[in-house]
C-alpha cells in the first residue's frame, strides 16, 4: 500500500519559519528542507539562481549512496555530509531519520557556526516532522484526491 | 510515495523506469525530455560514466497539469540496469509509485529480462513494496529488431500479471508516451484510492 505524506499549512508555516531564521542565524544563503525520496519541502533565502528540484532529487540520491555506504560498515547512517566548494559549501544533515536539511553557505559564514545553528534548527524541524508522521498514523491521511474522478485523469491527458 | 504539499497545491509522484542494461531506459527518458515543452519540464540529470553508462540515475522532473487545482508533477528516474550496480539501483527506489519495465526485444536478452524481472521483485520487496500490487506497465522496446522476439512470447513470460504492455521503438519515440501516459494513470488512481 502506498502511504501519502501530507504537508498542511501550519507545518509548512512552522518548516518555513525555521528554515528562514536558520537561514538569517547561519549567515547562510540558502537552506532546503527535502524528503528522503527527493521532493522538495520548503527552501529559504537565495533560491532563485539554484534548480531546485534536481537539488532536491540529487541531495537525497546522495544521502541514499551515504546510507548505503554507513550499512556497509555496520553504521546506521552518516547523519552528516559535508562538501566544500571554492566559493560555495554545503552542509547537509538528516533530520527525525526521515527528511534531509542542506544549507549553503560561502566565507560569510563558517562550518562551526553552521553546525551550531543547524543542531538548534534540527530539533525544531524534527519536531514538525514528527507532528507530520503522528497525524498521518493517528488520523489517517485524507487524500484530497479522493473525489477526483476517471475523466479528471484523462482530462490531465488530452 | 506521494507527496503532497497543501499549500502549494502540488503532488509529487515518482515513476522508476527499470530493465536489464542497454534496454533504453535512458532513452524514453531523453525522448520525453526532447519532446516535452520546456515550461513543463525541468532539468534532465544524467549521472552516468565516461561512456555513457548510467552510473547512480537519471532524473526528469515534469509537470502534467492541473486536476482540480492541483499541479501534478511526476519524478521520472531510470536505475542503471549493469548487474553489478544493484546497489544503487535498489537505492533508487525508494518511495517508488509506479515501475516502469522496459524489456529488451532483442532475442539473446531473454534471460536478461527475466533476471532484471526477478531482481526489481526482490528489490522492491525490500522497500516493502509488492510487485504484484504497485502500478506497474511494461514496455518492450526495440520492436524495430528485424529479429525482434515476437511480442507475444514477451508478453507469455515476462507478463503474466496480464498490467498494461506497450511495444516500442524508444529511439524513434514510438510507444514512450503511451508507456507513460499508462503509467502515470495508473499511480494517480492508485492516489485516488488512497
Amino acid at each position: 500500500m502506498i502511504q501519502q505524506m501530507v504537508i498542511h499549512e501550519e507545518d509548512y508555516r512552522r518548516i518555513t519559519a525555521v528554515c528562514d531564521r536558520l537561514t538569517r542565524d547561519a549567515n547562510a544563503k540558502a537552506v532546503f528542507l527535502v524528503d528522503k525520496n527527493g521532493q522538495l519541502i520548503a527552501a529559504s533565502g537565495a533560491t532563485e539562481n539554484i534548480d531546485t528540484t534536481s537539488l532536491a532529487s540529487l541531495t537525497a540520491g546522495n544521502i541514499a549512496a551515504t546510507g548505503g555506504l554507513a550499512k556497509l560498515l555496520g553504521e546506521r547512517e552518516f547523519s552528516i555530509l559535508f562538501h566544500e566548494g571554492e566559493k560555495d559549501n554545503l552542509h547537509i544533515s538528516i533530520v527525525a531519520q526521515k527528511v534531509i536539511l542542506v544549507v549553503i553557505f560561502d566565507s560569510r559564514s563558517s562550518l562551526g557556526l553552521v553546525r551550531l545553528r543547524v543542531k538548534k534548527a534540527s530539533e525544531e524541524l524534527g519536531g514538525v516532522i514528527l507532528d507530520v508522521q503522528r497525524r498521518g498514523e493517528t488520523m489517517g491521511v485524507q487524500s484530497p484526491f479522493a473525489e477526483i474522478t476517471d475523466e479528471d485523469i484523462d482530462n490531465l491527458f488530452n | 510515495m506521494p507527496f503532497i504539499n497543501l499549500p502549494l497545491r502540488e503532488i509529487t509522484c515518482k515513476i522508476v523506469y527499470y530493465g536489464p542494461g542497454l534496454c533504453g531506459k535512458t532513452t524514453n527518458l531523453q525522448y520525453i525530455y526532447a519532446k516535452t515543452n520546456p515550461e513543463a519540464r525541468g532539468n534532465m540529470i544524467a549521472l552516468a560514466t565516461e561512456t555513457d553508462r548510467t552510473l547512480f540515475f537519471d532524473f526528469l522532473p515534469l509537470g502534467l497539469g492541473e486536476i482540480r487545482g492541483f499541479k501534478t508533477r511526476f519524478h521520472l528516474y531510470s536505475v542503471p540496469g549493469q548487474v553489478f550496480y544493484d546497489a544503487s539501483r535498489k537505492l533508487i527506489l525508494r518511495g517508488v509509485d509506479g515501475v516502469v519495465f522496459v524489456a529488451d526485444s532483442h532475442p539473446d536478452r531473454l534471460d536478461a529480462n527475466l533476471e532484471s524481472l526477478e531482481n526489481l521483485r526482490t528489490n522492491l520487496a525490500e522497500h516493502g513494496y509488492d510487485l504484484d500490487t504497485i502500478p506497474f506497465v511494461i514496455q518492450y522496446n526495440k520492436r524495430d529488431l528485424p529479429n525482434a522476439v515476437p511480442m507475444e512470447e514477451l508478453s507469455r513470460l515476462l507478463n503474466p500479471r496480464k498490467v498494461p504492455e506497450f511495444g516500442a521503438v524508444a529511439v524513434t519515440g514510438e510507444g514512450v508516451f503511451e508507456t507513460l501516459k499508462a503509467i502515470a494513470k495508473l499511480v494517480l488512481q492508485k492516489v485516488k484510492s488512497g
